[in-house]
Formats: C-alpha cells, structure tokens, sequence
C-alpha cells in the first residue's frame, strides 16, 4: 500500500489575495535567509523570510493590479515584476530599500508571463508580449533596448502568446524562444533571424504554461485542457510530442521542471498540485490542501538538494509550502552539495 | 562302513564327535572340517537321490533313533550334497552321534507317521543334529530340493500335514532351542519350511502363531519370518495358490480365512506389537507391497490364460473388495491403478481381466472398490478401460454411480465427478444412464427442500455436476429432452433465487445460465448479473472444458510411458530462452542519469478523483430543503455528501429537525447516481439518531412495522439501528467525534451482496474475543473511558423491534415470505442485545431474545438460523451469569437442547459452527459458576 500523500510542510498566509505568482531566491551567503517572492491579485509583492517564515517586506508599486510575474535579478537585490497595470518594475531592494528604479511600459493587456534568461555577466534577455495582439518583443535588460520582435505570419494566426520560455542551449550561444499561444500550438523561435524554427500543435485549448528543460531538449506544456503534453526538440529544431497525458481534472495554470531535472509539478486548476517523475512522466503524488484554483508552482533553488521546496501559490490566499522527493541518495548529488554557491 | 541294498557307492556316517576319532577308522576322514567345505564333488551319489531309494532308507534309519534322550543324536555324514555338509556342521559342533545302520529295503510307510516322529524329536530333543535331521527329513516332503519325495506323498504332505507341522515348529521354538542349529541351519531347515512350503498354510500359520501368542522370543522370530514371507514376495505365490485352488474347487471357508487374515495383516499385527511395529507392516508400506503382488498374480493368470488354461481372479476381487472396504483404497490403488492402467492400454486380455477383476468383487464391497477407481483413475478414458460396463452389469456399481456418488456424496473433489460423468458418456450403453442421471440431479437441484435442506457444499456439487452433464450431452439428446430441461430449470431456478444465502442464489443463476445457454438454439438464453469469483469462474469453466479433457488425460500417460523426463524438458525450453535472447530494451532512458527516475516511490493516488463544481449548502435546514425539493442534481449529490458531518457538528441545529430529517433520509430515492449513495444516507440516519436517540429511535422502530416500506428501506432501519447502537455504546470522549470511516467497516452490512458473510464474520471475532477474555480472566485495559449513551437508550431500540414481527401485515409478513427481513431482523437483535451489555435492561431483554429464538428455532431458512444463533451468542455474552442462570434457567436448558441438536444435524455448516460456539460459551459460563450454588445445571450438561 502506497503511503498517503504529504501535507504541506508549512502554510504561507497573510496575502489576503489570489496568489499569482512565486519566485524563490536562495542562493544567498549564509547569513542572508531564503526568501520567497510572492505575488498577489492585490498588486501587492510579498517578500517571505523562508527561515521565520513571515513577511520581511511588501512591496507595493502596480497600483493594486495584480501582479503576476516576479523574478530576482543581480541577487536578491533586484527584483523584476509584472503587473495587470501594463508595467514591468524593476525594484531595488539592496539595504533595506524598497524602491521602483525602473519600468517598462509594455502595451500588452494579456496574462502572458516574461521570461527572462542571463546572458552573460550582467546582461539579460527579457521576453515579453508585445504591443500587437500575437507579437513577442525581446529586450536587452539593463540597457532596455529590443533585441527583435517576434510576430508570426499573417497567414499563421496562432493568436496571443500565453507562456513564454527563454533558453539557450550552451551560455554564450543563441538563445531560443519557444512561446505556447492562444489556438494550443508551441512555437519556437530563433531569436538571431527571428524566424520560426518549429511549431507544434500539442493541446486543443490555449496553452496556460510551459517548461522546458535545455539538457535534454524537452519540455513540457499544461493547457486548460485535461491533458499534460511533453514533447521533444530533435537535432533538426522540429518539434515533436513525445507522450501525452490524461489528466482527472481539466486545467494546468502552471507547470515547473525542478532544478535537477527530477520531477515536475503542476499547478492544477482542481485545486490540486501533482508531481510526476520527469524522465518518463510516472504520476508519483497528488498534494490535495488547496480549496481553490491553484496558480502557481515554483521549485526553490536551494544549493542543499534535500532543503529545496516546492511552492504552490492558489486562489484561496495560501502559499503552501512542500518538502517532497528531496531525500536524494543518489551520487548525482553530492557535487552539489559540496559546491558552494556564489 | 555301510553300503547301500542296491550296491551304491560308500556311505560314510560320521560318528561322535567331530575330530577324527582315530578308534573308528574310516570315520571323518573324508571330511575336511577345517576348510568347512567338502572338495569331493556330491554328484558321486545323485543317483541314489534320484532313485528315491535314499529317502526310504534314511527314513528308515532315523525312526530307530525315536528315543529321546540327552547328548543323543544322529546324522548320516552323507557327502552328498546339503545334506552331508549340514552333517559336518553337526559334527563340527561336537555332539557325538552313535553308530548305526541304514535300513537296506524299502518298506512303505506313511507320511503322517513320519511327520509325527519329526515333531516329536523337535519337541523332545535337545541334539541339534537330530532336530536337524528331523527337519531335513520332512524338508525332502516339500520338494524343490534334489532328494525330494514322491509326488503323491508330498501332495500328502502339504495336503494335511504341512500346517500341524508347522504349528510343532513354532510350538516348539525357544531361546535354547534354536541355539541348537546353527544359523545357516536355522535359515535353511526352519525358515525354508514357512517361506518355501505351500504359502497360503504358512501365511496362516504364522499369522495365528502371532495372534495367540504373547512378547516372546518365539514372537519374534515369527514376526521376523513373516517379514521375510512379504519380502520375498510369498504374497504373490499365496494368491496365485489360492487362484489356482479355485480354478478346481476351492475351500471356501479356508479361502474365507485366508483373506480375512491377508487383509487385516497390518491390524494384526498393529494389535500385537504396539509401539515396535515393523514397518513393512504399517498400512502404507503393506497395502502398496499387496498391490504390487496382486499384479504379478495377474501377470501369471494372463500367462495361463493365453496358455489356455482356466484361472479363477475371484479372490484376488475379493482381496482388493475387502481392501478397499476396509478403508485402504488410498494404498492399493495408487499402486495399482497406473500399473493396471500401463498394462491395459494395449492388452485387451489384459483389460477383460481388469474388467473381470471388478466385476467379481462382491456385492458388499463393490462401493468402495468402484469409489476408488473413480478417485484414483487419471482420467474418463482410462476409467472406462478399468471398468468396462460395470455400471451395465452390476446392479450395486450402478447404484453406487448413478445415486450414491452423485445425489448421496458430495465429498468428491471436481475431477472426481469429470471422470465419473465422463465414463458414463464415453460409451452408448452407458449414455442412457447419463441422461438418466441428469434428470435425477435437475430434479434435486430444483427441489425446494433441496435447496432448504441441503448444505450449500451439497448444492454446489450438485451443480458442478449437472453442468457437467450438460457439457458431455450431444445436440439431439438435448433436442429430445428439451422441454423437460427447460421445466425443471424454471422451477430450479425459482426456488433458488428465492434464497437468502447469496452463494446458492448464485449458484442457480450459473446453472440456469447453462441449461439455457444448451437448450436455446436461437434467440437469447439467460444472462443473470453477478460477481465473478473463483468458484464461479470453475464452474463456468466446467462447462467449457470437459469435452477437451478426455483428449488432454492422455497426454500424461503418453509422456510418463515414453520418457517422464520430455515434457517438462520440452515446457522449460521456451520459457528459459527468451530471457538471454531479449536483453531488456529501455525505450529512452538508456544514459544512466536518468535511471533515478525509478526510485522515486509513489505517493497514494486513489484520492484523485473528479472535482465537483457545485457548493454544498452549509445549514442543515437547507440540506432538507435541496433534499426535498431540488431538481438539481450536482446540488443534490454534494448535499448528501456534505450532510453527515454537518449533522455531526450541529447537533442542537439537528435536534430541532431531527423528526423531518430522519423522515427525509428513510423515504429519499437515489434520483441520480451517486457513488456509495446507500452508504451516505445509511450514515446520515445514523448521524441523526444518535445525535436524537429517542425520538428518532421511536420512529424507526415504528416504521419498521408499518405499511409501504420496501424490504430494502426496513433492513436499511435495522442497519441504521445496529450501527447507531453500536456507536452509542462505544466509550469515546464527549465532544469528540469518532470518524465515521473507521468504525463503518465492522459493521458494514447492507450493501454487500455477501453481508450475511460479514454478519457471521463479526460475530464470530467478537465470540472468539470474548471466549479468549472469559478465559484469561479481566485483563482488558479500556482505552478511552466514557459514560455508555446505549445503556438507558437500550430498551428504546431492542423492545419496539421485537414486539411485532409475529403480526403479519398486508405487506409484510415476517414469518411468511419476507424471511430474509427475518433474519436481518435476528442479526439486528443479536447486535443490540451484544451492545446492551451492562446495560439495566440486558436481562429482560436477553429473556425476551431467547423466547424469540425459541418460538423461530426450527426455521427453515438457514439464515434466520445463523441470526438465532448469533442472538444466542450475544444473550451468553452481555447477561451476567447469574442472572442468566438463576432467572432465565428453563430457557437456558431449552436453548442448550436445542444448540446441541443444530450442533450435530443442522445441514449448514455455519450454523453447526456457531452452535458449537454457543455450547463452548456455556460451557465456559458454567466452568465459571461452578463454584455456585447452580451446579445442577452443570451436572446436567455434563451428563449428556
């Protein structure tokens, strides 16, 4: 008899809103705790201290749209945000402050998340919808210049972007763009000519999320369909589904490959996150505590594997916060544990 | 020096002792005792055996030396063969022998005379020489030997004094005595007698030496020479000499003796020797060891008989018939029937023998002979060589095949019945008996006393059979017996369905099925709904399979005869090669990185299941009202799932509508499927009564017995009733609620098809639990402590319920039709009496339970019985012993009465099982008390 699923490890409450979005930054020095970045319906960002898990900081700056899209950037001193008021901070948090440095203005209405990918020692690509409906823009961050603008033919209509994933294959060689869109087919893009290397109709309905993992070209798409599909980038840039599958319910808000390539974890809109194995996409747990609609889902990435935790943000105000399959005994782990973190 | 009338060569007789007397010259030379061995050849003188004359003469010489007397001896050192050299073995030992002469001529004389003088010697003398003599003497009567006598004396010999003769060996037989031979001697001259000589009188002697004789040395030896008699396959040669007499005319009382001595050899011998039994006498060991002597006997008739000579196998069915009645089919069959099997396979002499064998067996023991064929025998084919048309022939093998077998017995495994039936079918004299013995089986199976009074073991054999049956019937003889199978699976199937055990309820569901499926050539046939299990997927299966079988017995003969070791050797081969052929292909996963991906070891899944959008109201009044009035079905279904625990946590909300809702719930239909809607409306009434016990109760109770309620919604208010008793008596912190989940299965009822099962099941571990308890003394730590709410509430759930059930209403008839509410009803009653322990009103109530039982005790539904039993059960456990034996003391007696007669002749097994528990109850009850002034109700069980 298998065991009974876990419960959450700890519950994060305090937003009083939906929770969009999650964001972990771990990688600190020891004294710096991790912190988990949350943001909420409210526009309202919340910066939890993972060690007395409260509140450290609230930050306030999208004008009580909803936020839903936070990633730190120069450590945790930075931190980028999305918010439904058409902007995209950047905020300094170094020394206690709390203050918006900067902003993009993006003419995007949609609920199409960024994507952003380090290029190179303080550079940054930043994906984001762009001004027409089925348009992509890339910029260079810090310096907020396009890098090209990735609007697909007249004739292709595959509607608004939905999810957006930036990845290069090697650091320091072109970096990709594959962008699930509104009709449920995954798109990728070559930055460099910006031109569509492939394209996959892989769900019926818009596809809500995607992940894809750049060691072994594959990657996962949840859609508001019940069917969970992985596919697969061959050596010829074609995109293929490898396996599809059936889910209970219908709806994925979120999926999440977890740093080590282990497992995945979705953010069900039935309330419920599952995780599966990632290497053949074995259902391993069902975590059943939210009362509503689950949003998100982030993996932390902490340097020590067993102290990584899952994150799931959900309608119903909560964060819960899970500590599952990170008992590794595996070799492949101790490199890891040994690094230390920079 | 002494020669011979007729001018033979030198005879030499030794004299004295064994050294070479040198007074008497010409003595002992010749004999070389040191090497031990004569080096001059003994065929010097084999005329005069041959002759015959030597016989007489030695005869002759030793009848003078008729006088007894210490030291004295003779013998003739004769170098002639066995005999001089036993001489020298004499004389090596150093008894000295007066000279004497050997009578010249011949004169008649008669066989018994010497004989008489021989036994004589042996029982007089104390020379070894001269017993030996004497022994070797009348050893030339059994012949075999080169100086053998006569043929017409030694027909004398084993005629009529072969047994006196043998009885004066062994009379004779002691410690001091056979010292005086040598062993050599011993083996030859007094072993030879009873392991060469006519077996049948030796075996009796023997056998009768053993019976009367008590622990001896003389026993031993006896046991010891018999042992050597089965050893050396003396068996055989009896029977053989018994078959033979018989060709001729046989003795019959002798023959009489002989088996009955033959057959209960091990008994005897049991008896006899106790603990020190040899293990060639054990039954295991003896009866294979008389079957394979029975089989060379019949190995010598078949040679007779194709020499053209008659044979008589009477005895040898007589010995098997007896075997086998005295209850050692087992042994002798397993040996003989493959050996039987091999030989009749092709030798069609030797199957009218085998044919033969059996049909003489007499009468009387005819049944247990043809039981074990049909037991042992591989397969239909191989029974039907065995037996022929013995079931054509034999009056009594037909009864015991047709009836008894079938219709009397149901002990048999499955392939018991495939043979039987098989044989029947496989030949055209027998299928007229196949379908005779099809209708009878139809006709119990459809009986409803049958099906009453039956056990349900009975009843399933039965089926097995008839489907059988079916499975051998070919299309025409169906054709012509359609109508009357088609009646009698109609009333079958009638009364079977009306049964409350679901076992036999499914058991004419699959034989109608069948009979249907065989007599509708077109259209539908019958299709009944049911579970699938082991017992119905065998039965399905007999009716498929038996065809094909009578090719597949043939199969393990072939592979035992041709080579034993080919067909396991042929099987091994594919299955061990595929496993190095095909190295596991992992389909993507190859680089060893991924491969962690297995260790991660699921978590439960089971709870995934689809989410419902609708809310579920939140107040209890608005459950009603969805309840009562919603057409919404998404409302509808989360309202009854939500509805327990709401009853549960607003228990002052549900005491104001506690009547309504109770009413609610009885009278609510499943308007849409809901999974384990039963079960949620069931624990919703059982919320609501025990959040308002009386009232509630009191509703129920009532409407248990009125007007227009379905069977289903009454044995829904008994369950309901059960488990809220049962909860109520469970100690349990207040304000705590105990989840429901986790004390519904042990009282779980309704839904199961199988609920009588898990009734009896409960039952049971709460009399085993209590047994133990009563035993150990009270050692119980309570884990949690609380007031039992049962106890004043008792009353209220046990009186209203047992008042009534004898007032039969319009639509509802307790002691009529409706027994399977009956029952249920029993059960119930059992469960609260169980929960009113310690309670004030246990005793009445227990006094009114057993007069329940008394006025229902010969019910026939086996059923209602078990719920009687378990009432019983659960009066023995809640009311104290003293009130119970001082108050209820006549119902008590009546109740252990009538538990003894369920104990011994109830034909349901569980119910026999259950009143053996009582009576271990009451027992245990009395033990306890017995200290008491009660004693007398004690003595009087005790007495009976």
């Amino acid at each position: 008899m298998a065991l009974p699923p876990p419960d959450p490890q700890f519950v994060l409450r305090g937003t009083s809103a939906e929770v969009h979005t999650l964001h972990f930054y771990c990688g600190g020095q020891e004294p710096d705790y991790p912190i988990l970045f949350s943001g909420s319906s409210n526009g309202l960002i919340h910066v939890w201290n993972l060690k007395t898990r409260r509140v450290d900081t609230i930050l306030d700056g999208h004008g009580g749209k909803s936020v839903y899209w936070v990633e730190a950037i120069y450590g945790r001193d930075r931190l980028l945000s999305q918010g439904r008021n058409q902007k995209i901070c950047l905020w300094d948090l170094a020394e206690g402050r709390n203050t918006v440095t900067d902003s993009v203005f993006t003419e995007n209405v949609g609920f199409c998340k960024c994507s952003l990918l380090k290029v190179a020692q303080g550079h940054w690509l930043m994906a984001m919808p762009g001004k027409d409906l089925d348009e992509v823009q890339v910029l260079e961050l810090p310096s907020k210049t396009s890098v090209c603008t990735l609007k697909p033919e007249a004739d292709a209509k595959p509607g608004m972007p939905m999810s957006l994933k930036l990845w290069q294959p090697d650091f320091g060689s072109c970096p990709f763009l594959l962008a699930g869109y509104e009709d449920g087919s995954v798109i990728l893009w070559n930055l460099s000519g910006g031109k569509i290397l492939s394209r996959l109709a892989c769900h019926q309905e818009p596809v809500m999320s995607l992940d894809f993992d750049s060691e072994k070209t594959k990657g996962v798409s949840g859609s508001s369909e019940e069917v969970l599909t992985v596919w697969s980038l061959d050596e010829q840039q074609n995109l293929k589904v490898q396996k599809t599958h059936k889910l209970v319910n219908a709806g994925i808000a979120d999926v999440a490959i977890r740093q080590d390539k282990k497992i995945l974890a979705t953010a069900g809109w039935d309330h419920r996150i599952r995780i599966f194995g990632w290497k053949k996409l074995k259902p391993l747990a069902i975590l059943d505590y939210h009362t509503a609609t689950v949003h998100c889902v982030s993996f932390s990435d902490h340097s020590r594997p067993s102290e990584r935790l899952l994150a799931a943000g959900s309608k119903d105000h909560r964060i819960s916060i899970w500590s599952i399959y990170n008992q590794t005994s595996g070799a492949l782990h101790c490199p890891l544990e040994t690094r230390k973190p920079d | 020096m002494l020669h011979c009338p007729h001018g033979g060569p030198q005879l030499c007789l030794a004299l004295g002792p064994q050294k070479v007397n040198p007074a008497l010259p010409g003595v002992g030379t010749p004999t070389a005792p040191e090497t031990g061995k004569s080096k001059r050849s003994p065929v010097t003188c084999y005329w005069l055996f041959k002759t015959g004359h030597f016989n007489h003469c030695l005869q002759r010489w030793l009848n003078r030396f008729d006088r007894p007397g210490p030291g004295v001896g003779c013998v003739a050192n004769l170098r002639l063969g066995d005999r001089a050299r036993r001489c020298r073995r004499e004389e090596r030992a150093g008894r000295r022998v007066p000279e004497v002469t050997l009578p010249m001529d011949p004169e008649p004389f008669e066989v018994g005379h010497a004989v008489r003088e021989a036994i004589n010697i042996l029982s007089s003398s104390r020379n070894g020489v001269q017993i030996s003599e004497a022994l070797g003497t009348i050893k030339c009567y059994l012949g075999g030997t080169e100086n053998q006598a006569p043929l017409k004396e030694r027909e004398e010999f084993t005629r009529v004094h072969f047994s006196a003769f043998l009885r004066g060996l062994v009379s004779n037989l002691s410690p001091d005595w056979i010292e005086l031979l040598t062993s050599d001697q011993q083996k030859e001259l007094w072993d030879s007698f009873f392991l060469e000589g006519p077996a049948d009188q030796a075996f009796l002697v023997l056998l009768d030496s053993i019976i009367s004789m008590g622990p001896s040395f003389r026993l031993m030896k006896v046991i010891s020479i018999l042992e050597q008699f089965l050893q050396t396959g003396r068996m055989s040669a009896l029977m053989w000499e018994v078959c033979h007499q018989q060709a001729q005319a046989g003795l019959p009382t002798f023959q009489e003796t002989l088996l009955n001595k033959v057959v209960c050899l091990p008994d005897h011998l049991c008896n006899k020797l106790q603990g020190n039994n040899l293990p060639i006498f054990f039954p295991q060991n003896y009866f294979p060891l008389l079957a394979t002597e029975i089989i060379q006997v019949l190995q010598r008739i078949s040679d007779s008989l194709r020499g053209g000579l008659d044979c008589s196998i009477s005895f040898m069915s007589q010995v098997l018939g007896k075997v086998c009645v005295h209850g050692r089919q087992e042994e002798i069959l397993n040996v003989l029937v493959p050996r039987l099997m091999d030989l009749t396979k092709v030798d069609c002499i030797w199957q009218r023998m085998c044919w033969r064998l059996v049909e003489c067996v007499p009468d009387r023991w005819m049944e247990a002979v043809v039981c074990g064929f049909v037991q042992k025998a591989p397969g239909a084919d191989v029974l039907s060589r065995l037996l022929g048309n013995l079931v054509v022939k034999n009056k009594k093998a037909q009864f015991v095949v047709t009836q008894k077998l079938l219709l009397l017995q149901y002990s048999y495994v499955t392939a018991v019945l495939q043979n039987l039936l098989g044989y029947l079918a496989l030949d055209s004299l027998r299928r007229s008996l196949l379908i005779k013995v099809l209708k009878e089986l139809l006709e119990t199976w459809g009986s409803s006393s049958a099906v009453k009074h039956c056990p349900v073991e009975q009843q399933l054999y039965v089926s097995k059979a008839i489907l059988i049956c079916l499975s051998h019937l070919k299309e025409p003889e169906i054709e012509s017996n359609r109508q009357e199978l088609l009646t009698s699976m109609m009333g079958g199937m009638k009364c079977r369905l009306d049964s409350n055990l679901p076992r036999v309820r499914r058991l004419g569901m699959i034989v109608a099925e069948s009979i249907s499926s065989r007599i509708t050539t077109d259209g539908p046939s019958l299709k009944f709904q049911y579970e699938d299990d082991d017992e119905t997927r065998e039965l399905k299966s007999l009716q498929q399979t038996a065809p094909l079988q009578l090719h597949v017995t043939d199969l393990p003969n072939a592979g035992r005869n041709n080579s034993p070791s080919a067909t396991p050797k042929a099987v091994s081969k594919p299955s061990g090669n595929p496993h190095p052929a095909t190295p596991a292909v992992p389909e993507e996963g190859s680089d060893l990185e991924l491969d962690s991906d297995d260790d991660l070891v699921p978590y439960d899944m089971s709870e995934d299941k689809e989410l419902k959008k609708m809310k579920a109201p939140v107040y209890i009044r608005d459950c009603i009202e969805v309840l009562t009035g919603s057409e919404d079905m998404d409302k509808w279904e989360a309202t009854m799932k939500v509805l327990e625990s709401l009853i549960r946590r607003n228990s002052a909300t549900t005491r104001e509508v506690s009547m309504e809702l109770a009413k609610v719930l009885l009278h609510l239909e499943e308007k849409t499927y809901i999974e384990g809607f039963v079960e949620l409306r069931k624990r919703a009434l059982v919320a609501v009564t025990i959040i308002d016990p009386v009232p509630v109760v009191q509703y129920l109770t009532s409407q248990f017995y009125s007007l227009n309620y379905s069977l289903y919604q009454r044995m829904d208010i008994l369950d309901v009733l059960a488990l809220a008793a049962q909860e109520l008596s469970q100690p349990q912190a207040s304000g705590k609620n105990k989840p429901c989940s986790t004390q519904s299965p042990c009282i779980q009822t309704v839904s199961g098809s199988d609920s009588s099962q898990n009734w009896r099941r409960i039952v049971d571990e709460r009399i085993k639990s209590k047994t133990h308890r009563l035993a150990k003394g009270q050692s119980l730590v309570e884990p949690a402590c609380g007031p039992n709410k049962f106890s004043s509430l008792a009353g209220h759930f046990f009186f209203p319920l047992i008042q009534n059930f004898d007032r039969p209403l319009v639509t509802f008839d307790l002691l009529g039709d409706d027994h399977l509410v009956l029952g249920r009803l029993a059960h119930t009653l059992a469960i609260l009496m169980y929960f009113a322990i310690h309670t004030v009103a246990a005793a009445t109530m227990g006094k009114s339970l057993l007069e329940f039982v008394w006025t229902l005790r010969f019910h026939t539904d086996s059923y209602v019985r078990q719920g009687l039993l378990s009432a019983v059960s659960s009066v023995l456990l809640s009311i104290p012993s003293e009130r119970l034996l001082e108050d209820m003391t006549d119902e008590f007696l009546e109740t252990q009465s009538w538990l003894e007669d369920v104990a011994e002749k109830d034909p349901d097994g569980d119910c026999r099982r259950l009143a053996w528990q009582n009576l271990l109850l009451m027992e245990n009850l009395l033990k306890k008390t017995q200290k008491c002034p009660y004693l007398v109700v004690g003595g009087n069980w005790k007495q009976r």
